[in-house]
């Protein structure tokens, strides 16, 4: 989750002492519970977004991908995102860098104020944005003078959306290399490397998953985001609609079989976010296996 | 009092400077603007604004029916994170990844997925409706849709820790005649509790700010199954900026409170954990 990449070690307790395990009734009884509660509350919600988008047939689901409003709500969304997440990635790399490589007075009040937009509800991080930029808000009056639209505009979904997922890859990266100290970087600078060099031969490999997983998460946040975008997008059709605010609107129109066809896009997109997760997560066990093994062999 | 150490690492100065500047653009401004607005309001009127029936009525809804969802969270998380780590069966690896569903999928997508099972003729719902159980569009529904936006929570939160947990601690118990309800209970749970409590905090804090997978199944009745975020963009609609900020206002207070709470938590969490492996 959020957090630090999963350093678990996938225990597979076979065999397990007869004293430190349950009955076998009552294992059985807990699986099934647990997996009866996964099964209403996860599996059946997934299934129905596809079942509900070919409620009407194949032909139908298509149809509705391929109106012009839903391609449009596709575009700005994969615009959104290819902004967004980018933006992210460097602010990540930059507040990781400083935060775990040097000490500093007010460190923790900064990864608290990063934080802070994973505390914010999504409906109050876009009307955040509108009071600066409506046209009642602070800077209202000179963007109108200035003929520049922000909020009911794109610039302004960018905006909530970058906000909304701005912590996603320092949370994950100021972890990680908090754990890998700074040997390896003054080793670097000590046989001569500039700083540009040590950062993308020795930080960069050391980091890559950790930023691969932050940039999935965050990518997966900013494709879906609804409350924020829907505060500051002033839902225009085939403008600034979204993928998610599309899906809203088809579904208040009672065109549901449409509106989960859309949908479907992104819980398919929701799955490869999983998908992706696992790899990221089993590579990087890997990498520590790997790690361990050659820390080992130096020590003999 | 030094201010910075000493290091020979390049790279501060740009990395501090830029991660400052954009903090403060994307995050603190904005921020700055929600509260320095509510001073154009005198005390007398936010009270007025936030102590009307139809905002005290959303409130109760959405902290209660959040405290509700987290619970139910908190016991089947335990539960669910237990079945995961101890136990094995086919299956386990795609439902372990599956459980991170909530956190990937987008809220809208959730809410009208979930709307339309809990529906009187929905998949689950024609099954509760004999019965005289409404989910879709009262606050049933409400705690429905937060339970699963909270779900992942504290099953990822307890997870290391009851993988950390030491086996001999166990061993010591049952050979001292415990059984397992015993075991469980009094060698067990106190270790987990930290991580029960942070992970509740988390479920608590993330489902009274949701929005997206609420508002589709709740029906939106004012007085009755509205939950804050809708009210407060029901007052932007109606450009009623001030009762709308001072309502965010509380609501922001309230999540910072819980923001020092998780904290706090996630250090005597962390605290307790270093301390047992």
């Amino acid at each position: 989750m959020a957090g630090s990449i999963a350093l678990r070690h996938t225990a597979e307790l076979t065999a397990q002492p007869r004293a430190t395990t349950e009955s076998g009734i009552v294992r059985w009884l807990l699986i099934s519970v647990a997996l009866a509660f996964l099964v209403i509350f996860l599996f059946v919600p997934l299934v129905a977004v596809f079942a509900q988008g070919l409620q009407k047939g194949v032909t139908a689901y298509f149809d509705a991908l391929r109106q012009p409003d839903a391609l449009a709500a596709i575009r700005l969304t994969l615009l959104t995102a290819a902004i967004a997440v980018p933006l992210n990635l460097i602010f990540g790399v930059a507040a990781a860098w400083a935060i775990t490589k040097f000490e500093f007075v007010g460190k923790s009040l900064l990864i608290t104020l990063i934080d802070i937009p994973f505390a914010v509800s999504p409906v109050i991080s876009g009307l955040i944005f509108v009071l600066l930029f409506g046209l009642q808000g602070w800077l209202g009056p000179w963007l109108d003078s200035h003929d520049i639209k922000i909020i009911f505009a794109v610039p302004g979904i960018i905006l909530a959306t970058i906000f909304i997922t701005f912590p996603f890859v320092a949370r994950e990266l100021i972890p990680l290399m908090q754990a890998q100290g700074t040997e390896e970087e003054q080793a670097a600078l000590v046989l001569g490397a500039s700083g540009w060099q040590t950062f993308f031969r020795v930080t960069l490999p050391n980091i890559k998953w950790g930023l691969l997983y932050g940039v999935i998460l965050c990518n997966a946040r900013a494709m879906g985001e609804f409350g924020a975008v829907s505060v500051v997008s002033g839902h225009i059709r085939g403008q600034t609609n979204t993928m998610p605010l599309y899906v809203e609107i088809l579904y208040n129109e009672y065109s549901f079989a449409a509106a989960f066809a859309v949908a479907s896009l992104l819980a398919l997109l929701a799955l490869v976010t999983l998908a992706a997760k696992s790899i990221v997560e089993w590579k990087t066990q890997q990498q520590l296996l790997t790690d361990e093994r050659v820390a080992v062999k130096e020590s003999l | 009092m030094i201010l910075k150490q000493r290091s020979i690492l390049p790279g501060f100065g740009l990395a501090m400077g830029f991660t400052l500047l954009y903090l403060s653009l994307i995050v603190l401004v904005p921020i700055a603007a929600l509260f320095l607005r509510t001073t154009s309001l005198s005390w007398g009127e936010f009270w007025t604004i936030v102590t009307a029936p139809r905002v005290l009525a959303s409130y109760q809804l959405s902290f209660g029916a959040s405290f509700v969802a987290a619970l139910v969270n908190a016991v089947f998380g335990l539960l669910i994170a237990w079945v995961l780590v101890r136990y094995s069966f086919p299956g386990k690896r795609i439902i372990d990844a599956l459980v991170d569903l909530p956190f990937a999928l987008p809220t809208a997508v959730a809410g009208i997925s979930l709307t339309s099972i809990f529906v009187k003729t929905g998949w689950l719902g024609k099954y509760l409706e004999p019965w005289g159980i409404q989910v879709a569009f009262t606050s049933l529904g409400v705690i429905v849709a937060l339970v699963f936006i909270g779900l992942p929570f504290v099953v990822r939160t307890i997870q290391p820790v009851l993988e950390d947990l030491d086996e001999e601690l166990e061993e010591a118990a049952a050979s001292l005649g415990a059984n397992r309800w015993q075991t469980f209970s009094r060698v067990l749970l106190p270790p987990l509790l930290p991580a029960l409590l942070t992970g509740f905090a988390l479920a608590f804090a993330r489902a009274l700010g949701e929005y997206g997978s609420v508002v589709f199944i709740s029906g939106n009745m004012p007085m009755r199954t509205e939950i804050v975020p809708l009210l407060i963009i029901t007052k932007l609609e109606q450009y009623e900026y001030a009762s709308a900020t001072a309502i965010a206002v509380v609501m922001l207070v309230a999540s910072f409170i819980l923001m020092l709470v998780i904290n706090l938590l996630q250090r005597w969490s962390s605290s307790r954990h270093l301390a047992t492996v």
